[in-house]
């Protein structure tokens, strides 16, 4: 048996970003006995990248703002695919997470009179957006880490979880090993929490960073869970484009939010001549009205720059395809020439630094180029909208692992948020969970055996595959195959080339001993990575319609009937299995909500 | 340098028990930063080289590491400034004990951050908190840190000095106990902790902190320093120092 060090707890929470350490924080409060288990250190997760803010109808900007008009936004720029039982939660509960957030010492930048100022975004009717300059995540991350080490929660930092162990149909603990000593080590735990983020790591143009290797995803799966939602993956509309090693690195909707404009390689305003009919009756159709309405919300209809990411990313790439793009094939994102530099750096001090440092670009003086990057998994986990409980007893995920808060279309700011709501109500889920059952779970010693045996594989191979080349390969596949704009023969082609990948995956090699060994991570790595990418294809092969996120070139209309249904992905035989669910309809006081006019 | 060119990279390999630089000659791209480099190194020739790093963006603080000889982060640090007709040297951060190649054991951070006594709000009015911009800018400033723990490495009192660190939070940690001093809703006082265990009175204003830091933060100026006359200030009148807490307390709640 491969030797290795046990801890128990109550409550385990894989993942260190908001949602885990909101979950972590909640799952102790309520007693437990919690740990967090993260694959960096403590405070380096991927919240920390979050830039503009966190959506809350507070209501300190415009006082008409409040959770009925969130929800409705939510819905809208989902494309009313959002489970609504969490969108509801999401809306009324996100202000009095916020406010919570300025009790554990949060500073969120102010209004006039010494309230939270709120700031403009794609899809939100009003000024919604608590944040810190474009650092929001950051303050975020900062305020919920020294939380959590006041509490006395264990943290295993750099430590990955490879698989979750289970006695009979519950889950019993969690198996991985520490990425310093390349030791194994395992939790037994009667609850788990998958906080665990995206799977951006799988294309080649990605806002993400390493971590981004869809392992709760493929840890729910392989554990039984139901998946939904997996073909909506949000491409944010403004990426770098150039140099090309920077190519992906977010630009945040805050340059928007804040008076920024979009602009083709002819200086064209393009964004009005792609206004969809759902968002028509609110967006202004002339520059002089949209850009009245910075100063002018009564009376001007909101600029077509701030639509939601899907209808903004897919305008982008129709320009370039037209051959409508910057020379280094973007599009210009222009503030310099609407707003003061002493505005640009006080409002987007982030923004000048990056472009400043990495691009040779003073934002203050020229437009930047931009194009779409892989942002945010819409879809994960089907969960309980009430406990976070995943379809496995026992399980549960919050934030990006989790899916049906965004439907087909997660807006701008609404992460922030979605992670600290459901990180808060997977905590106590968790919690709840731990405390009512009876005789804890087990784990079977064979359960380890195997997996460990199956992580040392790579030592055994002298000649195997390259981890970094597949990866590579994996990143290039999806983007061409299975990236903005989908057509089923690229789709077959995407499964076809994952296969393969697969199963030169089972001969990949790794180098050296077990000591912080990146080369071995990445080959472990690439088993998430490669089992949410198929689940990802399989979807949007299987959803014939266009829809948020999801765009099919042969399907190019929305479905009236596919909005009344999930795609399910699940385990069957060892094998994925695309199965369709039904969504709950929208009950008809929520619906008039939507309904109502802006 | 033009489109594409080839450097000698030469990079520190080796664990606790020792170790040494390795040349590698690697092809580089306009535009790219070390970190973009060592990629490719893991990618063609070293797979198991260690290097820390997340968000690639100057954002998360994780690939700090000496460049040429400058404490640096790795992510932010292009290929141009840098001459490429001599081999360039990454090395890691020296304060702090290997763990692999460019990785080393920042837990002694991590550490100091569990002795920081916690924000401790003042009541909080029913009507909610009311800040104001110009009260917390100050403290933002403070937030903008990363913890690259470049300002930990570079300090000289701990750099050559691991008896010290017992007793001395170092500049990471001296911002962090400024920014909750500062705090307009903080209530608690961490100034004889900071006096008697922290180290504070250690550091003697050389701005080598300073210099360093990716996030422009003015570490001794704006941090340290105030710390410094605060801690005095309550040394040698304590009554005086309780009559302004107070005062200065009514005023920011007069607004």
């Amino acid at each position: 048996m491969a030797e290795h060090e046990t801890h128990e707890f109550d409550v385990i929470v894989i993942g260190a970003g908001g949602a885990g350490l909101r979950a972590a924080i909640e799952a102790q409060a309520q007693g437990a006995r919690t740990a967090i288990i993260c694959k960096s250190l403590l405070g380096k997760a991927h919240t920390v990248m979050a830039e503009g803010g966190v959506a809350a109808a507070l209501g300190t900007v415009y006082a008409e703002d409040n959770w009925e008009v969130h929800f409705r936004d939510t819905m809208r720029g989902g494309k009313m695919l959002n489970n609504w039982r969490m969108a509801r939660f999401h809306a009324q509960e996100a202000p009095e997470r916020v406010l919570e957030l300025e009790d554990w010492g949060a500073l969120f930048d102010r209004t006039e009179d010494g309230h939270i100022l709120q700031r403009d975004f794609g899809g939100h009717r009003y000024a919604r957006l608590a944040h810190v300059g474009d650092r929001t995540g950051l303050e975020m991350i900062r305020i919920l880490q020294q939380k959590a080490v006041a509490m006395d929660i264990d943290v295993f930092m750099e430590t990955t979880i490879v698989r979750l162990l289970k006695d009979g149909d519950r889950i019993a603990g969690a198996f991985g090993y520490r990425r310093e000593s390349g030791k194994f080590i395992e939790f037994k735990s009667p609850a788990v929490v998958l906080a665990t983020g995206g799977v951006g790591k799988a294309y080649k143009v990605t806002s993400n960073s390493w971590e981004y290797t869809g392992d709760g995803h493929a840890l729910g799966l392989w554990a039984g869970a139901d998946l939904i939602d997996m073909e909506f993956v949000q491409f944010h509309p403004t990426g770098m484009v150039w140099p090309p090693s920077v190519m992906g690195i977010l630009v945040t909707e805050g340059v928007r939010g804040d008076g920024g404009i979009l602009r083709n390689g002819s200086d064209e305003r393009f964004m009005f001549d792609y206004i969809p009919e759902m968002f028509r009756a609110e967006t202004a159709d002339n520059e002089e009205e949209a850009d009245r309405w910075y100063t002018d919300r009564k009376g001007a209809r909101r600029p077509p720059d701030l639509l939601p990411r899907d209808e903004v990313a897919r305008a982008i790439v129709a320009e370039i395809k037209e051959g409508r793009g910057t020379p280094h094939g973007g599009v210009y994102l222009d503030i310099a020439s609407r707003r003061d530099p002493e505005y640009i750096t006080r409002r987007l001090p982030g923004m000048y630094h990056q472009f400043k440092e990495l691009a040779d670009v003073d934002i203050t003086k020229e437009p930047m180029e931009v194009g779409p990057t892989c942002h945010y998994m819409m879809g994960g986990l089907k969960v309980d909208a009430e406990t976070a409980a995943a379809t496995v007893d026992g399980l549960f995920a919050a934030g990006e692992v989790a899916g049906g808060m965004h439907g087909a279309n997660r807006l701008g700011g609404n992460s922030l948020s979605d992670l600290l709501v459901f990180g808060c109500r997977a905590g106590r889920g968790a919690a709840d969970y731990a405390r009512a059952i009876e005789t804890r779970p087990e784990a079977s010693a064979d359960q380890t055996e195997e997996v460990a045996r199956e992580a040392l594989e790579p030592f055994e191979r002298t000649d195997g595959e390259n981890p970094y080349l597949l990866q590579q390969k994996l990143q290039g596949t999806m983007q061409a195959l299975v990236g903005i704009i989908r057509a089923e023969d690229e789709l077959h082609k995407g499964l076809d080339a994952l296969g393969e990948l697969k199963e030169r995956a089972g001969r990949v090699t790794a180098e050296g001993n077990r000591l912080y060994n990146p080369g071995w991570h990445l080959a472990l790595d690439l088993r998430p990575l490669l089992a949410t990418s198929e689940a990802i294809a399989l979807a949007a092969l299987e959803r014939k319609e266009s829809r948020g996120a999801q765009t099919r070139e042969d399907f190019p209309q929305t479905d009236p009937e596919l909005g009344k249904i999930n795609i399910v992905l699940r385990m069957k035989n060892g094998e994925p299995y695309v199965d369709r669910g039904p969504l709950e309809p929208l009950p008809q006081d929520l619906r008039s909500l939507v309904e109502r006019s802006p | 340098m033009g489109d594409r060119s080839t450097v000698t990279m030469r990079i520190w390999r080796g664990d606790a028990t020792g170790g040494g630089f390795e040349d590698h000659d690697v092809e580089v791209s306009s535009g790219e930063v070390v970190l973009d480099v060592l990629h490719r190194i893991q990618a063609t020739q070293a797979p198991d080289l260690a290097v820390r790093w997340n968000c690639k963006a100057g954002r998360c603080g994780s690939c700090s590491a000496e460049v040429n000889g400058n404490p640096r982060l790795t992510c932010m640090t292009r290929m141009s400034v840098l001459d490429p007709a001599e081999p360039i040297t990454v090395a890691p951060m020296r304060t702090f004990p290997i763990i692999k190649d460019l990785v080393t054991d920042v837990s002694f951070n991590y550490e100091m951050a569990k002795r920081v006594p916690p924000f401790k709000p003042k009541p909080k009015p029913p009507d909610g908190h009311r800040m104001f911009q110009e009260d917390i800018e100050r403290v933002q400033e403070f937030r903008k840190c990363i913890e690259c723990f470049l300002c930990q490495n570079v300090c000289h009192v701990i750099r050559d000095h691991e008896e010290n660190k017992p007793h001395f939070a170092g500049p990471r940690m001296f911002i962090r106990y400024a920014e909750l001093e500062m705090h307009p809703l903080d209530s608690g006082d961490r100034r004889d902790l900071l006096q008697q265990q922290m180290g504070l009175g250690l550091c003697n204003i050389t701005k080598c902190c300073s210099e360093v830091c990716p996030e422009d933060i003015h570490i001794t100026d704006n941090a340290i320093i105030p710390l410094k006359e605060r801690v005095v200030d309550r040394k040698y009148d304590p009554i005086v120092w309780l009559g302004k807490k107070i005062k200065g307390r009514r005023l920011a709640g007069d607004k």
